[in-house]
């Protein structure tokens, strides 16, 4: 936000508005176009959300369901199949923001250290592949590499004498935990670099020149120079992190489900789709949703908070 | 590394510290590492390749790894021959065209005036703009809005509620603080022009890497999503986008897959050549653009990356 250099009295800043305004309704008239389209198709869904507090039925509408208070969170928080989403989604994200969130960081500093111009630009391009490929693709890839009895990775792997049997890499909960996990790292680590590599080249060279005349190596650099002249992205970005770690991917989790893993592939956004479009609980569908969003802001304010207490910049 | 290390280096390289020139053991890690990295992004779409166009016996007999083996085509013509598969991919591109435009003409909208000091109200719209982003109604409240409003199962579902992209709005906007400067167009108020003068003649040739960037943001992120597609289109078939066939393929796959698991047998419900032909078939556009396209998506990430 630009910063007035003084503040105007009020008859003034009016004078300069009708001044302006000549010109500035063209302004108005543009603006108003996304105007429009986020109050009809966003905030006309707000008043929606009364339904947390109603017995919802699609049939009665919003004007003929009952009120019935705080009963529909009091479900919620009875509901089993809520706590197993829960629990599933904390400690997916959990799981996930501690291998998928160093990933980039690490690889972004060997990237910077690479020493052929070109082999890095290949490298990289390659590397960023993943991101623009949807879900149904890498799912129905990785399915076709890892299925237990003729997926490329289970042949392999029995070629070389290493397994007897298949792994049932996506078809059996715990290894589909990993598998799943590791997949999501793969998909947006190369991406990711991006930020960390623009943070990198806005470091004052003339550090990396002082600490080479003082005699100090790659490693020492890139820990006294390179990683604390990174620090301000990564907290921004551990920030908005936070955030998510109620939210899940519906696209990704979607495409990897089978009935041997739903145990652990039963998030919260997957719960709130089925109880909500495939099972017509609509009030508790959208009571968990308000419930993922609210934790979720108060989750990047919280670290946001933090972030300053630790003497970072932050976020807002 | 900068050109004054580079400087240092050479002045120098006459002592001790030539060593930093010398190619050394982690140099050969890093790169080894990288380049195995690289092969985890190549390697499966060359197997699904090699298998979409191998005949069904070697594919069976488990014998293709990464290079066809009984070379045929015979899978891809089959997808070809399946109207609803080319009906999807045409209806696809359509639908991505259509929403790519009127994406950047939205963004262009709400970028511009809110790049502009003298915009009244400029807090509050900005606020405006933004707070969906953070904050949204959710998926039932939402499904029943586009319901009143007839957007389910209507081509138009697919594109009105993504067109305006908060996030695309900032990294046009910072764009427009960082690479226009002001006194071009001041010269233009002061010969006269208006704003939508000044937009046609002044932004928009001006703006030409940031729309190619964010043309693309806007066009491959509908491409790949299937999320709406599952939520608001029930029972039109003749409205699903590519990727959602292929995501209703790989589930069905899957399922196959888990239950013969659980059974002990080793049924699959399509075979293997047909599902990578139908995989590749989704795949190819994007990794026949993607080249090409690359350098802009990264300098859009850029700018998105400046915070403000």
């Amino acid at each position: 936000m630009e910063k007035k250099p003084k503040k105007m009295s009020l008859a003034d800043r009016q004078k300069l508005f009708f001044k302006n305004f000549r010109h500035t309704w063209q302004l108005l008239v543009l603006v108003s176009i996304p105007l429009i389209l986020v109050f009809i198709l966003n905030y006309a869904a707000y008043p929606g959300l009364r339904m947390v507090f109603m017995d919802y039925k699609p049939a009665k509408g919003y004007d003929g369901s009952e009120w019935v208070g705080w009963e529909t969170f009091a479900k919620v928080f009875k509901d089993a199949d809520f706590h197993r989403a829960l629990r599933n989604s904390i400690v997916f994200n959990v799981l996930g923001l501690l291998v998928s969130f160093p990933a980039p960081i690490i690889l972004a500093l060997i990237l910077n250290e690479l020493r052929y111009p070109r082999f890095k630009k290949v490298t990289q391009t390659v590397l960023y592949l993943p991101h623009f490929l949807s879900w149904p693709i890498i799912g129905s890839v990785a399915y076709t590499l890892f299925r237990p009895s003729t997926g490329l990775v289970n042949v392999v792997l029995r070629n070389m004498g290493l397994i007897e049997q298949g792994i049932p890499f996506l078809t059996e909960k715990y290894h589909w935990a990993v598998t799943y996990l590791l997949i999501g790292v793969w998909a947006g680590m190369g991406w990711g670099t991006i930020i960390y590599l623009a943070a990198i080249t806005s470091i004052n060279g003339e550090l990396y020149e002082a600490a080479m005349i003082d005699g100090a190596g790659r490693w020492k650099r890139m820990w006294h120079i390179t990683i604390p002249g990174i620090k301000g992205t990564i907290v921004t970005l551990l920030i908005m992190n936070m955030g998510r770690l109620m939210g899940s991917n519906f696209e990704a989790l979607k495409v990897f489900d089978n009935s041997q893993v739903r145990e652990f592939q039963y998030q919260l956004a997957i719960y709130i789709y089925q109880k909500g479009l495939s099972g017509n609980r609509f009030s508790m569908s959208t009571a968990v949703g308000l419930f993922q969003s609210l934790v979720g802001l108060i989750l990047v304010l919280l670290a946001d908070w933090v972030a300053k207490r630790l003497g970072e910049e932050g976020l807002f | 590394m900068s050109k004054r290390v580079k400087d240092v280096e050479e002045s120098t390289a006459g002592d001790g510290s030539r060593a930093i020139n010398k190619f050394r053991l982690s140099d050969g890690i890093m790169m080894l590492v990288i380049v195995l990295l690289c092969l985890t992004c190549i390697l499966p779409f060359v197997h699904v390749m090699a298998k979409s166009l191998s005949s069904n016996n070697f594919v069976s007999a488990q014998e293709v790894t990464l290079w066809p083996k009984g070379l045929t085509t015979s899978a891809y013509k089959a997808v070809f021959a399946d109207s609803s598969m080319t009906y999807s991919m045409g209806f696809s591109i359509i639908v991505t065209i259509i929403f790519t435009i009127l994406g950047l003409i939205v963004c262009l909208c709400a970028a511009y005036p809110l790049s502009k000091k003298e915009l009244p109200f400029k807090r509050v719209i900005t606020f405006l703009l933004v707070f969906p982003m953070y904050f949204g109604a959710g998926l039932i409240p939402t499904y029943l809005l586009y319901n009143d409003l007839s957007l389910l199962d209507n081509m138009w579902v697919l594109i009105l509620p993504g067109i305006y992209s908060a996030y695309n709005m900032l990294v046009m906007k910072s764009y427009f603080h960082s690479s226009i400067p002001d006194s071009l167009e001041e010269s233009a108020f002061l010969d006269g022009a208006n704003y939508f003068q000044i937009i046609r003649h002044i932004i928009l040739p001006l703006s030409k890497p940031i729309l190619a960037t964010l043309g693309l943001f806007y066009a491959v992120g509908r491409w790949n999503s299937y999320g709406d597609n599952m939520y608001y289109i029930r029972m039109r078939t003749d409205l699903r986008m590519l990727q959602y066939k292929l995501y209703l393929l790989v589930s069905t796959a899957a399922e196959a897959q888990s239950t013969a698991l659980a059974e002990g047998s080793a049924v699959d419900s399509t075979p293997e050549v047909l599902q990578s032909a139908t995989i590749m078939f989704a795949t190819i556009p994007i990794i026949i653009v993607y080249p090409f396209l690359q350098k802009y998506f990264v300098k859009g990430a850029m700018i998105g990356s400046v915070k403000g």
